[in-house]
């Protein structure tokens, strides 16, 4: 593993008011090419982490690097490199998906003589070739999904950071959106919080678990596959971290 | 990049049925006040035209319409500028702002220039209106502009004013409310405080000038810091939420 690390983050730690920890000393790295899975129960802090990695929420201590930029330092140059879905898409319901996009692309500093490129192609990987005139609140959800995954992937980001990609899809738009992200992890890196375990073993990697805000585990999928299924690994791992506490 | 984000603004608060029904209504209770006024005017113009220095018909008519624009518009701006960042924020839309790599600043210009478009046009449209007076009578231009400006800068004021509110809330409804109560309060301060500090801190008492056309160089630069006070107050919140959180 020579390839360059692309994000890193080093102790992050969020509370909720004064006591309530969120995410406590989570560190990870991700290097060009990965694709890193991240798992946890509901309310393990999955999507308070990616929060912090993309600047949508400040650390209450700890740092994140995106590109050797340091994101509270040089947010610009940190962010320019980021694409990020969060948990609810931030879709403007009133525009149409093509105005969208655009708008999108230009707050990601796509230089203008490329957007018209950017966009056929970010339709193109997310199947919105036909939807370009739609009004965004008209969509269905499974398209609304769709449509946040372009905005997050048309400026070819470096780390792309999705949250929950794969909710509200049918079975043939999950495959599809499986496929673009293992695309996706051909040259950039990708992070996604996920529940579906054969999500992980398919696309992942690597692996990372939370619990209560803490990081229990971190190892290959490979690894997290040595002893049986992904299931009862993850059952194990995050039991055993109940346990433990 | 705050074109792109003024161009969006723009676009979006015309997108809204919402903006239209308000365009309509206000041109209507415009159109309203100009018949009225009109009316008052022809009625009692025989005994002006015996009157050496009579009033014209811009001071009788344009005048007091512009104030009354100006008041309709302190009511409306807030329904606006609430949109602008505590709607995002309910929507779950500002977190796109919030990631992009855009500065706060840019951000906040780019809106509060959005929503001036869209102020310059309903003056624009209030205007046109007045422009008819010419049909009929010598009207003075320069009343009128001193008018048109000054709605425009106190339009502009409230517009600032609503988006620090704005960005000081999560609900759209509380944003509104705190700036229509703000900028009714600094309405009422200009009517009932004297001639001292208090009322030189009202921009109302800084429109009456230019709605009687005195440009008055103090009231053009008391506008220019009320603006850009407000507006560097924005930036320092939207900084201190990346920085700390909200």
């Amino acid at each position: 593993m020579t390839a360059p690390v692309t994000l890193s983050a080093q102790d992050l730690t969020r509370r909720h008011g004064a006591r309530l920890v969120a995410v406590s000393g989570v560190s990870l790295e991700l290097r060009r090419g990965e694709v890193l899975g991240l798992l946890g129960h509901n309310g393990a802090g999955k999507s308070t982490t990616l929060q912090m990695l993309t600047g949508a929420l400040p650390p209450d201590s700890g740092t994140v690097k995106i590109c050797d930029f340091d994101l509270a330092g040089q947010p610009e140059l940190a962010k320019a490199c980021i694409g990020f879905l969060p948990e609810h898409p931030p879709l403007y319901r009133d525009m149409r998906v093509d105005d969208y996009l655009l708008f999108t692309a230009r707050l990601h500093k796509v230089p203008s003589g490329k957007l018209a490129a950017a966009l056929e192609q970010a339709k193109q990987r997310c199947g919105l070739q036909e939807h370009g005139r739609k009004i965004i609140g008209t969509l269905s959800k499974g398209y609304q999904q769709r449509v946040g995954i372009a905005q997050a992937i048309i400026h070819n980001p470096a780390v792309v950071v999705l949250d929950e990609p794969t909710v509200g899809l049918d079975p043939a738009q999950i495959r599809d959106i499986r496929a673009l992200i293992r695309e996706l992890g051909d040259n950039s890196s990708v992070i996604l919080s996920t529940h579906l375990l054969n999500e992980v073993e398919n696309l992942c990697d690597r692996v990372i678990i939370l619990q209560h805000g803490r990081l229990i585990f971190s190892g290959s999928s490979a690894e997290m596959l040595a002893n049986g299924n992904m299931e009862e690994a993850f059952l194990q791992i995050t039991e055993s971290g109940v346990t433990g506490k | 990049m705050i074109y792109t984000i003024a161009k969006k603004e723009f676009r979006s608060l015309f997108a809204a049925p919402s903006t239209w029904w308000m365009l309509a209504l206000l041109q209507f209770v415009f159109a309203w006040f100009y018949f009225a006024r009109m009316d008052d005017y022809l009625q009692v113009q025989a005994q002006l035209a015996q009157l050496d220095n009579a009033p014209g018909a811009t001071i009788a008519i344009a005048a007091p319409l512009c104030s009354a624009l100006a008041l309709m518009l302190m009511m409306l701006i807030p329904l606006f500028t609430m949109r602008l960042i505590a709607e995002e924020r309910r929507n779950q839309t500002w977190v796109l702002l919030l990631t992009a790599p855009v500065p706060a600043a840019h951000i906040v210009l780019g809106k509060f220039l959005g929503l001036l478009a869209l102020l310059a046009i309903i003056i624009a449209g209030c205007a046109a209106m007045l422009a008819t007076l010419l049909l009929g009578t010598q009207a003075d231009i320069g009343l009128m502009l001193a008018n048109l400006g000054g709605v425009l800068l106190l339009a502009a004021g409230y517009a600032a004013l609503g988006l620090y509110l704005s960005a000081l809330s999560r609900q759209p409804i509380i944003a509104a409310i705190s700036a229509l109560g703000l900028s009714f309060g600094l309405w009422l301060l200009e009517m009932s405080a004297g001639d001292g500090f208090l009322r030189a801190v009202s921009p109302n008492a800084h429109f009456q000038n230019l709605n009687m056309g005195l440009v008055n160089s103090a009231d053009l630069i008391y506008f220019a810091l009320f603006i850009t006070t407000l507006l560097w107050l924005t930036v320092r919140q939207l900084n201190d939420e990346r920085r700390h959180g909200l």
